[in-house]
């Protein structure tokens, strides 16, 4: 890519100008074609894209809802309704934008557990964990911000439910709730300044951290299944005998994944999207009522985990703060992992039963303290909480330990990987 | 793996692929696009008005605003209709050849009955709305003016049924909406016929 004193290039034309001026085919190579991913990646390796694809269908589709919604508490609800009803393919877009918040919550969520099978947090991937957890925070506060704008009562209800969770913090509580709000209530000031961030600021966020996330992993290269590091083992080019280029053949297989993905997302956004209520729920079918809470408030399941972890904590010495206290703990704790977990090896498969054992039941627990925060706390769902909550903490804590206690099986040097 | 690459096969494969995913582009791109035109309510709202014109004098003009224009309405006296040969040779288009009328309006009275003259009160330059000047020989237009209107913005002159004189910044007469008469004393604008809004 020399150039002649006029600024020209050897290179031909248009391409070898451009080249000459920026590092596009550097860019290329060391994160597509020459990026050497492991060849034993199997479908759990194809949650991170698609949360890169949904990301996208989130930002265009929110972008097209900006251009009719009106985020004022008059006219957001009746704006709303207009891009349903009265905007050409509005009712499209908008069952896009909706499905597409779940759908970025299940890819999100099976993509962390994949981390969390193979080990993906440990070193050297820290930083990419710790990115990886702060786009969850920045998702989980863009969905909340994002449910209240259509203003709708369980939009109003559920955001004063956990905009007051603040309010349980001593001394500073209320202060810093009205400084939340800008006003008294949740008002009209609140939802512009929510629609604010919710369209601009965390948008541009998220798309760093992803940037960030992904540079941080290339850095270092992916890991696999097996949990073994493939730069081991490098042939006399430096190329890893286990790993082959990005692209084609993960672009290709991603693009497989990704029609299945699109195949049930559209089957969801054309014949049910509101999914039975949970995707779009019912009580926010009616526009807000400060006057009159739903007979039911729930957050959307994707919160509900940590939902039922609140209501979990009963209050001691008058204050609700432990249960704000214990939620919050429940999502900084996953930050630790990558120095919780002690064991000589990174993947599942060559650890003991007791790791396998904990990984089941913390699969098992997200469920079922998601169920519990969708009900209401009556019968056994207050005590199931209670009992699950400390089964999550449990695999935290304790992983220190049976992580170390754990008998493992001996990692291989190559990948195991059957050709088809 | 080590056999020769069928390079048909791939470039076939590519192809297809490329080509069904363009294809999907595109049908994913139209819901987008078709937003952007106007909405049901923006139709509804731009919909034909009916406009009263039971009340207008003679040599009186009516304003209404419809899809955010104003459209006027003009009860030309028979003085006003003779006027319009007067204006003949200072027009640049005096048949209506190139400017925006049905085709009921390409007469000399730029009319379905020449003595209402319904028009938009768009200045065919950069669309101010110019100003009625009915009185022959206004001094504030001209000495030789036969009257019609003037546009204040870069000094457009029009005649009394909208046609553009020469030697003026507008390009074109001013247009005429489709209108229709539902009797003779309600009109129709934004319409052809005369079935009611």
């Amino acid at each position: 890519m020399g150039t002649d004193s006029h600024g020209t290039t050897q290179g031909g034309g248009l391409w070898g100008w451009i080249t000459a001026r920026f590092p596009i085919e550097s860019m290329l190579k060391e994160h597509l074609t020459e990026y050497w991913t492991p060849k034993n990646f199997n479908t759990w390796y194809a949650f991170g894209v698609l949360s890169g694809v949904v990301l996208m269908i989130q930002l265009v589709t929110g972008i097209f809802l900006t251009m009719n919604y009106k985020p004022s508490s008059a006219e957001a609800f009746g704006s709303v309704e207009y891009i349903m009803r009265d905007v050409d393919w509005g009712w499209l877009i908008r069952y896009l934008h909706s499905t597409g918040a779940s759908a970025f919550f299940v890819v999100v969520y099976l993509h962390m557990f994949r981390a969390l099978m193979y080990g993906s947090y440990r070193s050297p991937r820290e930083l990419v964990w710790i990115f990886g957890m702060l786009i969850y925070l920045c998702l989980m506060a863009e969905a909340f911000m994002g449910y209240l704008l259509p203003w709708g009562n369980m939009s109003y209800w559920g955001a004063q439910v956990i905009v007051s969770l603040f309010g349980t913090f001593p001394v500073i509580g209320d202060a810093l709730v009205e400084w939340i709000r800008g006003d008294f209530y949740i008002s009209d000031i609140t939802l512009n300044r929510f629609f604010a961030l919710h369209v601009a600021a965390l948008p541009l966020v998220l798309v760093f951290l992803a940037i960030a996330h992904i540079l941080a992993l290339h850095n270092v290269g992916s890991l696999n299944p097996d949990g073994i590091e493939i730069h081991d083992e490098e042939d006399e080019r430096g190329i890893p005998k286990d790993g082959i280029a990005f692209h084609p053949y993960f672009t290709v297989k991603d693009t497989f994944v990704l029609g299945v993905f699109l195949l049930i997302f559209c089957g969801i956004v054309f014949f049910a999207p509101t999914f039975n209520g949970l995707f779009l729920e019912a009580p926010n079918f009616e526009p807000a009522n400060m006057m009159q809470t739903p007979p039911h408030i729930a957050p959307v399941w994707y919160f509900t985990p940590f939902y039922a972890m609140l209501r979990a904590v009963p209050s001691f010495l008058g204050t609700q703060v432990w249960g704000v206290l214990v939620m919050f703990a429940a999502i900084v704790l996953l930050f630790f992992l990558p120095w919780l977990d002690q064991s000589p090896v990174k993947s599942v498969r060559y650890k003991g039963w007791i790791t396998k054992f904990a990984l089941a039941t913390f699969a098992v627990t997200m469920v079922v303290l998601g169920v519990c925060g969708m009900k209401p706390a009556v019968g056994i769902y207050p005590t199931l909480a209670r009992v699950f909550t400390v089964l999550y903490f449990a695999f935290f804590v304790l992983m220190p330990w049976y992580s170390r206690i754990d008998r493992v099986k001996p990692v291989p040097r190559r990948v195991t990987y059957h050709a088809h | 793996m080590s056999q020769e690459v069928d390079q048909g096969r791939r470039q076939l494969l590519v192809l297809a692929t490329s080509l069904t995913g363009a294809v999907g582009v595109g049908f994913a791109a139209t819901p987008f696009l078709a937003s952007w035109k106007p909405s049901a309510r923006a139709k509804a709202l731009g919909a034909p008005i009916e406009i009263d014109i039971g009340k207008l004098e003679p040599g009186a003009m009516l304003k209404v605003e419809w899809r955010g224009k104003p459209v006027w309405v003009v009860r030309r006296t028979p003085e006003m209709l003779k006027q319009l040969d007067q204006a003949t040779p200072f027009l640049l288009d005096p048949n209506s050849q190139a400017s925006v009328q049905p085709d009921y309006a390409k007469n000399e009275a730029r009319a379905r009955r020449p003595e209402y003259f319904v028009v938009l009160g768009v200045c065919t330059h950069l669309g101010c709305s110019p100003l009625p000047k009915f009185e022959p020989a206004d001094v504030t237009v001209a000495a030789d003016w036969p009257g019609g209107f003037y546009c204040p913005c870069h000094g457009s002159k029009f005649d009394l049924s909208g046609r553009v004189f020469k030697g003026v910044p507008a390009p074109a007469n001013l247009a005429v909406p489709p209108y229709a008469f539902l009797s003779d004393t309600r009109i129709v604008v934004g319409s052809d016929s005369a079935q009611s809004a």
